[in-house]
C-alpha cells in the first residue's frame, strides 16, 4: 500500500493510509487535543475534543476516527474549533468535580491537562450532576461515577481488547453510565479483574483500590519487569514508591500483551512484600531451639475488605532473622557463610560416600535463563551427573518428547500476535482465558473477527461460549478423536497433498492407523457425535490459516507423548504449519519454563536441546566447561523422587519448586523428601517442601533481580530489579554461583562459577546455545520506546535511557527476540519450520488410542481431573498471598455435575470429601453444568485440599508425565464437625 | 401460499387474480389498524354481524385495510365500489349503513365528512383527500395488508419482476437516480446515489436494510406503510438488494408498533412461500432474504449506524463516518439502509419509469412525500401530496385549518430534530432546500401543527426533554449540552433565568450542532434554533417580564376576567373544576388565583374570549 499524502495545517505529511489524521498529526508534531483516544483501542469520537475542519466538508468531524485520504485538507486550529473545544471541556467540567487533591490521577489527568491548557477553571453551566454512589464492594477497583467522563475507552477496552464483555454503556441521555449488565456489583459480574479498564481510563474513575493513598502515579518511580506468572510473558510498568510496589499496569509496549493483562499480573503481585517472605537463610540442627517461623501449611490470606487501605501487608510481621538450617528437626536461623560452607560440604561428602549418582537437582520454571543455565552447569560439572530437571517433566515433557520426534524440535511455532489473524483456530486441552489469559484475549478477539473456532474439551470453559464447534470428548481420548478429525480429512480428499509430498515423510504407515477411525466409532471412544467430528475436520483443513493450541490437556497423559505427536500428525496432514498464523502452538504455563528448557534444566539435554549422549556435543560443553562430563542421561523429577524414596538420591538441591503440592500422590513425595540425607531448598516463602528441607535460602522475588525470561512464544525479554532486595535474600544466580564455588573448591574441580553479573551468565548461555547464539546482554538491555501516539510498534532504541518518570509522554520496554537467533545480526524468529522443519522432513507417526492408566470402576466411580482456574498459579504460593486472586477465588472446590451432585445429596456450598486410591481431601463442592456428568475438576493450587493428594503417578512411558488429567475417585459428604 | 416458480407464473397469477376479482361487488374497507384505538374492530364484528343476519354474506365483502388517511375520523371506512368514506363511527350506525348504503347506494349523510356545513359522501371530493397523490401510500387503505393476492392483483411484485427480466442492476439504479427520489427518512440523500455506492463496493455478503425505527413524536407514515402495505417494502427492498447485490436484508421496526410486526412477519413468510423471497427468485438466480428485527424503543437506533449496531447485538450507538455504511456496514459489509416510505416508493418508479415520478415535484425534490398532519389541526392524519406544494395548502385545504377558530402560530417539521416555521412561511412550498432554509427539515414528515395558546418556549423545552433522554450518551455536546440547553429553557418557563442567557443558550445550541457526532446531536438543538429566530420575543417576555403570553407556562401567569368582555353566563364558573371563579349572574366574574389551578377550562368554555393570561404581577396590581 502506498503512503497517502494530505495537509494538515498548511503542512504537507506523508502517512501509511492505514493512520487516522489524529494518528498522523501526532506523528507529525501537531498536537490535537484528544480524551477518549486511546492509541491500543479503536476510535470511539466522543469527546469531541479532536474534531478539526476538512476543506470542502460542513460540519468538523473528529480527526481520532478519520482515516487519511490522499489530498485531504485538513485545519486542527483555529478559533471556531477552540470554542467548540472549549465548549465540550466546559460541558464535561459541568459533571466532573474538582477533587484534584485527593484524585489518584492528579497530574497526570488527561482533563486536567486540558482544562489548565484552556484556562478552564471551573465550569459556567450549572445544572444537575450525575449522583451514582461509586461502585466499590471489592477490593481491587472503584468506579467512581461522579468522576467518570463516559469517554467509553474501559468499554472498548473490556469488549474488544480483553474481551471480557464485563461492562458497556447503559440507560441514555444524561442519566447514560458504565456498568456491568443489570448494574450488578462487579464482584458478582463476568468481570474478572484483569484491570483494563483502570489502566486505560484517562480520569480518576476507574481506580486501583489497592493502591489508594499510597502513592499517586505522578510520584512513584516506573519500572518495566515481566510478569512471573503464566508463560505469556506479559510486561508489566509497576509504580514504586518507598521500595514498595505501589500499583501495577499492563505495558503498552510489551511485546507480548500490548498492556492487556490479567488479575494476576495486575492485581497479584503484593505476595512481594508478603509478611512471609523469607529474609534469612535457615538450617536445621540439633542444638537449636529456636522455632523460628510459624507453623505452615496455612497460606495468609489478606483480609477483606480493610485490605484497600491496609498498610499491613508492607509491614515487617515475624521475619526471620539467621538462615534457616534444620538441627534436630527444628528450622533454624544460620548466616549465609553457615549455611553455604554446610551444603558445599555436605554435597562433596554425599557424593564421595555414595557416589556422584546419589546427588539431583531442580531448577525451577520460575527462575531466569541464567539462573537455570547455572543450575545445570552446576549439577553437570560439580555433581557430575545429568539429574537435572524442573517442572516442565510435570506440564510440557510429552510435548518436548513428541514434537521433537515429530519436528525436530518443540515450541510454539508461532507468536501470540499471529492467533488474531488466523481464520480457525483449534484449541485442544487448553483453558486458554485461565490459564494463558493473554492469549485466550487474542482468540477471543479472533473470533469476533470472524475466525472460526474448534474447541475440543470435556469441560464447558469460557472458550465453548465462543466456539462454533465444541467436541466435548471423554478425558483421555484425544488420540482417537484426532484420528478421527484425520479419518474424515483424508477419507474426503481434504489433505494437503503437495505438503504431505515434499514436506514430510511417515505418512502411509500413518493413514492406515487412521483408517481405522471413522467417525462412528470415534463417536462410540470419545462421546462427540461423528456428524461435530466431520464438521471439525472439514473446517480445519479447508482453513485458510489455522493455528492448533494445546496444553496440559494434551500432555498430562500417559499417552502425552502420543497426543502431541497426534496433533503433528494433524498439522502437517493439512499443511497448516510453517507459515504466519499457522501451526501447532504449546502453550506454556509457567514465566520461564520454556526458558529452563531451553537452557538446558532438563535430564537429556545440554542448553539449547544438544543432546547430552551425543559425543560431539558432550565433547563441545566438556571444551566450553573445561570439565570432563557424564554422557549418561539422568534422572527426571518423577524419577529423582522416586530415587529419594528408594534410596538412590541422598542429597538433592531444589530452587524454586514445590513438589510437595506440584507433584502426583503428594504422600510419595513426602517420603522420598524425608528419606533423604540433605535437601537444600531455595525460595521465597518457607514451602510445603522448603519446610521439609535441611537448609533453606532466602532468595529475590522475580521484582527484585535482573534477568531473562523466555516466554510461550520464545521470546527472551529481560527483567531489571524494581526493587531492593528483602532482608538478607539473595538472587538465585548469586546464591547459585557462590555455592558453586565453594562446592567446586571442595571438590577440587576447577571450572567458572564466580559470575559478576547477569550478563555474564546471557552471553555465556548465548556462546554455547546456538538457538540463543545472537541473544546477548547488550542487545536485550537496550531499552524500546513506544511513543504514545504510535500506535504499537515497538523499535529498538539504542541510545537508551531510563523509563520515563511519567507515562503520558513514552513508555519503555526492553528489546527482545524470539529464537532461534543464531547470531548478533539475527532478528530472532516469528514462526518456525517456515521452509523446512528442523529435523528436515517433518515425520508422521501412526498412533493407536490407549486409554488412561487408571478409569473410573465401583470402588471409584468418577473421573477427576485437575487444571488451573485463572485467579490462581501453581502451588499458590504466590498468589494466595497476594490481594486480588486471594479476593476472587480464597478457598478450594470441586466442580461436580448437578446430576452427580443431586445423586449423592450434595448441595452446592457443601464440604465433600473426595479420595482416590491414594488419598482423600475435603474440599467444598461447586455444582455446575461446566463438568460433564461422572467427571469432577479441582482447581490445583490449594494446599488444604491438594488436588495433587489424589492424582496418578502412572506416567508416560517416554515423557515420564503424570497423568494429572485422568484419575478414578469417588465422592462423599463430608461429615460435620 | 402458491409458489411462483419464474416471471411467467407471476404474470399469469397476477391475470387469474384480475379475471376472479369483481369489481362491481360490494365491499366494506374497514380501517383495522390505527383505527383500533378507537374500536375499529367491533366495527368490523358488527358489520360481519349485521351483514350474517341480513344474509348478505355471499354479496358483501368485508375488508380489513391499513390506514386510509383521515384519523380525526376514526374509525373509517370506505364503501365500494360506490367509493363512500364515513367515518367517526360507532357500532349503532352499523345497521343504517347496511340498510341505506349497501342495500340502496345511498349515503348515510350525517357519517359522512363535512366542512363549511357541506357534507362530501364521496372520497374523491372530500378536500382532505381531493389533492392528495399517492404513490406510498397507493395500497394503503384499499387492500388487506395479510393478503398478497391484493397486492399482486395490484401490480403488486411486477416490479421487481421487470427489474429482473432485463434491467441490470447498473440500469435499475439509474432509473432510481433519474427519478430524483431522496430517502424520506430525514436527510434526503439520494437513494439511487447511495445504491450506487453500496453497488461500487466489492463484497461476497451485502445487506440491505429496512429503517422502520420511526420515532418522531408524530410521525407514523412508516408505521402506517408497514401496516397497510408491507409488500411494497419488501419489493422496494428487493429491488434494491438486486441493485447493489445484497442477499440479505433486515426489517428493523420498532417493538412498540405491534401491527407492523405482525404484518411484516406475515408478508415476509408470504413472499418466502411464493418464492418472492429466499434462492433463486422466481427462477432467475437471484437471492434475497429477510430477517424482522425489532428494535426496543431506542429513538436514536433510526440513526443508521446505531440501527447497524442494534442488529448486531449491540447496544444502539451510533459510529463516526467515514466509513459510511455503503462501504463497511452491518458485520462491515456494505449496506444500504432505506426509510420505510423511500422502499414503498421504488417499485412505483420501476413499474412506471422515472420520467413519471420526476415529473411531480420541484427541481430538487421529486416525487411525493407522505406528511403526518397532527396538533391543532382539524383533520389530522396521513396525507400525500406532490413536493412543492405549500405548507398552507396542506394544512388549510387538506387539514381543515385550526379548530376553535384560533390563530395558526407555527408549525412545527420534522420532529425533534426539526424546527418551528411561523406563519410568514405558510406559503414556502415544500422541497428539501426551502423547508431547511427557512429552519425547519423535512425530516421523517411529522407536521405539528401549533395555533396561539401553545407557548414556543414550553414547545422547545418538550422537544429538548425528548431528545436528552434519547440522547446515546456517547458525545459529549450531546449527553451534557443538551442536558444544560433543557435546563436553561426550563429555567425560562420557571422565570428564573438571567440576563444574558438568551445569548448563552443560542451560543451552546450552535455548539452542540456543529460538534455533535451523529444527526441526533447535530439537530437536537433545532428547536431552540428555530424558535429563538422566529420567537424570541416570548423567550424576552419569560425574561424579562417573567410572563407566557401562550398561558402554558404555570409559573408565569394567571387567567384573568376581563370586565369588559364578561357577559357573566356563569359558564366558566360552572366549569371550573376548583370552584375558584365566583360572580353574579350577568355581571362580570372574577378569578380567585389562590384557588386557580391554571387548568385552562375555563379558557376553553368561554364563548367570549374574556379569559386570557396576565403577568403575575400586574395581577397582583389589579388586586391592589
Amino acid at each position: 500500500m502506498t503512503d497517502v499524502r494530505f495537509t494538515i495545517d498548511g503542512k504537507e505529511v506523508l502517512v501509511k493510509p492505514s493512520q487516522t489524521v489524529l494518528q498522523a498529526a501526532l506523528d507529525n508534531g501537531i498536537h490535537i487535543p484528544h480524551l477518549c483516544y486511546h492509541p491500543a483501542l479503536s476510535p470511539f469520537a466522543g469527546c469531541r475534543l479532536c474534531i478539526v475542519e476538512i476543506k470542502g466538508g460542513k460540519a468538523p468531524i473528529a480527526s481520532c476516527a478519520l482515516p487519511v485520504k490522499d489530498g485531504l485538507e485538513v485545519t486542527t486550529r483555529n478559533e471556531r474549533l477552540h470554542q467548540f473545544r472549549k465548549t465540550a471541556l466546559d460541558l464535561i467540567l459541568s459533571d466532573h468535580p474538582l477533587n484534584c487533591l485527593t484524585c489518584e490521577k492528579n497530574a497526570i489527568c488527561d482533563l486536567q491537562k486540558y482544562a489548565y491548557e484552556f484556562g478552564l477553571e471551573k465550569t459556567s453551566y450549572a445544572g444537575e450532576r450525575t449522583a451514582y454512589p461509586n461502585e466499590t464492594g471489592n477490593p481491587l477497583i472503584e468506579m467512581s461515577y461522579q468522576t467518570c467522563i463516559m469517554c467509553g475507552r474501559c468499554v472498548i477496552a473490556c469488549n474488544e481488547a480483553v474481551v471480557n464483555e464485563a461492562i458497556d454503556f447503559t440507560r441514555r441521555g444524561f442519566a447514560a453510565k458504565i456498568t456491568t449488565p443489570l448494574d450488578v456489583p462487579r464482584k458478582d459480574s463476568d468481570c474478572v479483574f484483569c484491570g483494563a479498564c483502570v489502566d486505560v481510563c484517562p480520569v480518576g474513575a476507574l481506580t486501583d483500590l489497592t493502591a489508594r493513598f499510597k502513592g499517586r502515579i505522578s510520584e512513584c518511580q516506573k519500572a518495566s519487569v515481566i510478569c512471573p506468572y503464566c508463560g505469556c510473558g506479559c510486561s508489566i510498568l509497576l509504580d514504586i514508591k518507598d521500595n514498595t510496589i505501589i500499583r501495577a499496569k499492563g505495558n503498552p509496549a510489551g511485546p507480548a500483551n500490548h498492556g492487556w493483562l490479567c488479575i494476576k499480573g495486575h492485581f497479584g503481585l503484593d505476595f512481594v512484600h508478603h509478611a512471609d517472605r523469607l529474609t534469612k537463610c535457615g538450617i536445621r540442627n540439633a542444638e537449636c531451639g529456636v522455632i523460628p517461623h510459624s507453623p505452615l501449611p496455612t497460606p495468609h490470606l489478606p483480609e477483606y475488605p480493610s485490605s484497600a487501605l491496609d498498610t499491613s501487608l508492607n509491614q515487617s510481621r515475624e521475619r526471620l532473622h539467621k538462615p534457616l538450617i534444620r538441627k534436630n528437626g527444628v528450622l533454624c536461623e544460620a548466616t549465609w557463610e553457615e549455611a553455604i560452607a554446610l551444603i558445599a560440604g555436605e554435597f562433596a561428602r554425599i557424593k564421595a560416600d555414595h557416589g556422584s549418582g546419589s546427588l539431583a537437582a531442580l531448577a525451577s520454571a520460575k527462575c531466569s535463563n541464567e539462573e537455570n543455565y547455572l543450575m545445570q552447569k552446576l549439577c553437570r560439572v560439580l555433581f557430575g551427573n545429568n539429574n537435572i530437571d524442573h517442572c516442565a517433566r510435570l506440564c510440557h515433557a510429552s510435548t518436548v518428547a513428541g514434537l521433537a520426534k515429530s519436528f525436530g524440535s518443540a515450541a510454539m511455532t508461532n507468536s501470540i500476535d499471529e492467533v488474531d489473524n488466523a481464520d480457525v483456530i483449534l484449541v485442544i486441552g487448553s483453558n486458554t482465558t485461565e490459564a494463558h489469559p493473554i492469549i485466550g484475549y487474542a482468540i477471543k478477539r479472533a473470533v469476533n473477527k470472524g475466525a472460526k473456532l474448534i474447541v475440543c474439551d470435556p469441560r464447558a470453559i469460557e472458550l465453548t461460549e465462543f466456539s462454533d464447534i465444541w467436541l466435548r470428548h471423554k478425558c483421555g481420548s484425544d488420540v482417537a478423536l484426532i484420528n478421527g478429525l484425520m479419518n474424515v480429512i483424508i477419507s474426503e480428499g481434504l489433505e494437503n497433498k503437495e505438503f504431505i509430498k515434499s514436506r514430510t515423510e511417515g505418512f502411509e504407515a500413518m493413514k492406515k492407523v487412521v483408517q481405522n477411525y471413522p467417525p462412528e466409532k470415534v463417536a462410540g471412544i470419545t462421546g462427540v457425535p461423528a456428524e461435530d467430528i466431520r464438521k471439525a475436520a472439514r473446517a480445519y483443513a479447508s482453513a485458510k490459516d489455522a493455528m492448533v493450541i494445546y496444553s496440559m490437556g494434551i500432555t498430562q497423559h500417559t499417552t502425552g507423548t502420543d497426543n502431541t505427536m497426534s496433533l503433528a500428525n494433524l498439522v502437517m496432514l493439512c499443511g497448516q504449519i510453517g507459515k504466519l498464523s499457522s501451526g501447532l502452538n504449546p502453550l506454556r504455563g509457567q514465566s520461564n519454563v520454556q526458558g529452563a528448557c531451553d537452557v538446558g534444566a532438563l535430564p537429556n539435554v545440554y542448553p539449547g536441546y544438544q543432546a547430552v549422549n551425543n559425543p560431539d556435543i558432550k565433547a563441545k560443553f566438556e571444551g566450553a566447561w573445561g570439565v570432563p562430563l557424564s554422557d549418561e542421561p539422568g534422572l527426571t523429577v518423577t524419577e529423582i523422587i522416586d530415587g529419594a524414596s528408594n534410596g538412590l538420591i541422598k542429597g538433592l538441591y531444589i530452587m524454586g519448586e514445590n513438589p510437595m503440592l506440584s507433584d502426583p500422590n503428594i504422600t510419595h513425595v513426602d517420603e522420598g523428601l524425608k528419606n533423604l540425607e540433605f535437601l537444600v531448598v531455595q525460595d521465597i516463602f518457607l514451602t510445603e517442601t522448603a519446610q521439609r528441607a535441611t537448609v533453606v535460602l532466602p532468595a529475590l522475588s522475580f521484582a527484585e533481580k535482573e534477568g531473562s525470561y523466555t516466554n510461550t512464544e520464545r521470546r527472551v525479554q529481560l527483567s531489571p530489579p524494581a526493587l531492593k532486595p528483602t532482608g538478607q535474600s539473595r538472587p538465585d544466580w548469586q546464591i547459585l554461583s557462590e555455592i558453586a564455588v565453594c562446592l567446586a573448591k571442595a571438590l577440587n574441580i576447577n571450572c567458572r562459577f564466580d559470575y559478576k553479573s547477569v550478563g555474564e551468565l546471557t552471553d555465556e548461555l548465548a556462546s554455547v546455545s546456538p538457538i540463543y547464539g545472537g541473544v546477548t546482554y547488550d542487545r536485550i538491555s537496550r531499552n524500546v520506546t513506544l511513543s504514545k501516539a504510535k500506535g504499537l510498534t515497538p523499535k529498538a532504541d539504542k541510545d537508551s535511557s531510563t523509563p520515563s518518570q511519567n507515562d503520558t509522554s513514552t513508555i519503555q520496554t526492553s528489546y527482545s527476540l524470539q529464537w532461534p537467533c543464531p547470531t548478533e545480526e539475527h532478528p530472532g524468529t516469528k514462526f518456525l519450520h517456515k521452509d523446512k522443519f528442523t529435523c528436515g522432513l517433518g515425520k508422521f507417526h501412526p498412533i493407536e488410542h490407549k486409554p488412561p492408566a487408571e478409569e473410573p470402576d465401583t470402588d471409584y466411580p468418577f473421573v477427576l481431573t485437575t487444571g488451573r482456574t485463572l485467579y490462581h498459579y501453581h502451588t499458590g504460593s504466590m498468589t494466595r498471598r497476594s490481594t486480588g486472586p486471594a479476593f476472587v477465588v480464597p478457598e478450594a472446590y470441586v466442580e461436580m455435575n448437578p446430576a452427580d451432585a443431586q445423586g449423592l445429596a450434595i448441595a452446592d456450598g457443601e464440604k465433600v470429601n473426595i479420595a482416590s486410591r491414594r488419598g482423600s481431601v475435603t474440599i467444598t463442592a461447586k455444582i455446575t453444568e461446566r463438568v460433564p456428568q461422572g467427571t469432577i475438576f479441582m482447581p490445583f493450587h490449594f494446599a488444604e485440599a491438594a488436588a495433587n493428594m489424589l492424582t496418578n503417578t502412572a506416567i508416560d512411558p517416554v515423557a515420564k508425565i503424570p497423568e494429572y488429567k485422568v484419575c478414578a475417585a469417588k465422592i462423599t459428604k463430608a461429615q460435620k464437625i | 401460499m402458491q409458489k411462483l416458480h419464474s416471471l411467467k407464473e407471476l404474470q399469469y397469477f397476477k391475470e387469474e387474480l384480475l379475471r376472479s376479482y369483481d369489481g362491481k361487488k360490494k365491499r366494506i374497507l374497514v380501517c383495522s389498524t390505527g383505527c383500533r384505538a378507537r374500536n375499529a374492530l367491533k366495527i368490523r364484528d358488527a358489520f360481519y354481524t349485521v351483514i350474517k343476519q341480513e344474509h348478505l354474506t355471499s354479496e358483501i365483502e368485508i375488508i380489513e385495510t391499513g390506514c386510509q388517511g383521515l384519523c380525526a375520523y376514526a374509525p373509517v371506512v370506505t364503501i365500494e365500489p360506490h367509493g363512500i368514506f364515513y367515518g367517526k363511527l360507532t357500532e349503532k350506525d352499523v345497521p343504517d349503513i347496511i340498510a341505506k348504503t349497501m342495500k340502496t347506494t345511498e349515503a348515510v349523510n350525517h357519517l359522512c365528512y363535512s366542512e363549511n356545513k357541506n357534507t362530501y359522501p364521496y372520497l374523491k371530493e372530500i378536500p382532505f383527500f381531493k389533492p392528495q397523490k399517492k404513490i406510498v401510500l397507493r395500497n394503503c387503505g384499499y387492500i388487506n395488508p395479510t393478503n398478497p393476492e391484493d397486492y399482486v392483483r395490484r401490480n403488486g411484485y411486477l416490479a421487481i419482476a421487470k427489474a429482473l427480466s432485463g434491467m441490470k442492476p447498473e440500469d435499475v439504479i439509474n432509473e432510481v437516480t433519474k427519478s430524483g427520489i431522496r430517502g424520506r427518512g430525514g436527510a434526503g440523500f439520494p437513494t439511487g446515489l447511495k445504491w450506487k455506492f453500496a453497488n461500487g463496493y466489492k463484497n461476497d455478503t451485502k445487506y440491505f436494510i429496512c429503517n422502520g425505527d420511526e420515532g418522531d413524536p408524530g410521525a407514523f407514515m412508516d408505521r402506517a406503510v408497514l401496516e397497510g402495505d408491507p409488500h411494497s417494502v419488501i419489493e422496494g427492498m428487493l429491488i434494491g438488494a438486486y441493485a447493489i447485490g445484497a442477499t440479505h436484508g433486515y426489517i428493523y421496526v420498532r417493538a412498540e408498533y405491534p401491527i407492523a410486526v405482525e404484518y411484516s412477519t406475515l408478508a415476509v413468510k408470504h413472499a418466502r412461500e411464493m418464492g418472492l423471497l429466499g434462492e433463486n427468485i422466481l427462477g432467475t438466480g437471484f437471492n434475497f432474504d429477510i430477517t424482522i428485527k425489532q428494535g426496543a424503543g431506542a429513538f436514536v437506533c433510526g440513526e443508521e449506524t446505531a440501527l447497524i449496531a442494534s442488529i448486531e447485538g449491540r447496544r444502539g450507538m451510533p459510529k463516526p463516518r467515514p466509513p459510511f455504511p455503503a462501504e463497511s456496514g452491518l458485520w462491515g459489509k456494505p449496506t444500504v439502509i432505506n426509510n420505510v416510505e423511500t422502499l414503498a416508493s421504488i417499485p412505483q418508479i420501476i413499474l412506471e419509469g422515472s420520467a413519471a415520478y420526476a415529473q411531480l415535484g420541484t427541481q430538487g425534490s421529486k416525487g411525493t412525500k407522505v406528511f403526518a398532519l397532527a396538533g391543532k389541526v382539524t383533520n389530522t392524519g396521513l396525507v400525500e401530496v406532490p413536493m412543492g406544494i405549500t405548507l398552507r395548502q396542506i394544512i388549510f385545504d387538506i387539514g381543515g385549518g385550526i379548530p376553535h377558530g384560533r390563530a395558526f402560530k407555527a408549525v412545527q417539521m420534522g420532529g425533534p430534530s426539526g424546527g418551528c416555521l411561523p406563519a410568514e412561511h405558510l406559503d414556502t412550498p415544500i422541497d428539501y432546500e426551502s423547508i431547511k432554509q427557512a429552519g425547519a427539515i423535512m425530516g421523517s414528515g411529522g407536521m405539528i401543527v401549533l395555533d396561539e395558546i401553545n407557548c414556543m418556549v414550553d414547545i422547545a423545552r418538550y422537544f429538548m426533554d425528548f431528545v436528552q433522554k434519547e440522547s446515546c450518551g456517547k458525545c459529549v455536546p450531546c449527553r451534557i449540552g443538551t442536558k444544560r440547553m433543557l435546563e436553561m429553557v426550563t429555567r425560562f418557563t420557571t422565570g428564573t433565568a438571567e440576563t444574558g442567557d438568551i445569548e448563552k443558550l443560542q451560543a451552546l445550541a450552535e455548539s452542540v450542532r456543529d460538534s455533535s457526532l451523529c444527526g441526533l446531536g447535530q439537530t437536537a438543538p433545532n428547536p431552540v434554533i428555530s424558535t429563538l429566530r422566529y420567537f424570541r420575543n416570548e423567550y424576552e417576555a419569560h425574561l424579562n417580564d417573567k410572563f407566557c403570553p401562550a398561558g402554558v407556562c404555570k409559573e408565569l401567569f394567571n387567567y384573568a376576567i376581563n370586565p369588559e368582555k364578561c357577559t357573566g353566563c356563569t359558564v366558566c364558573a360552572k366549569n371550573c373544576p376548583v370552584k375558584a371563579i365566583t360572580g353574579e349572574k350577568k355581571k362580570a366574574h372574577t378569578i380567585d388565583t389562590a384557588k386557580c389551578e391554571l387548568c385552562g377550562i375555563c379558557v376553553e368554555k368561554c364563548k367570549f374570549n374574556a379569559i386570557a393570561p396576565v403577568p403575575k404581577k400586574q395581577l397582583n396590581h389589579i388586586k391592589k
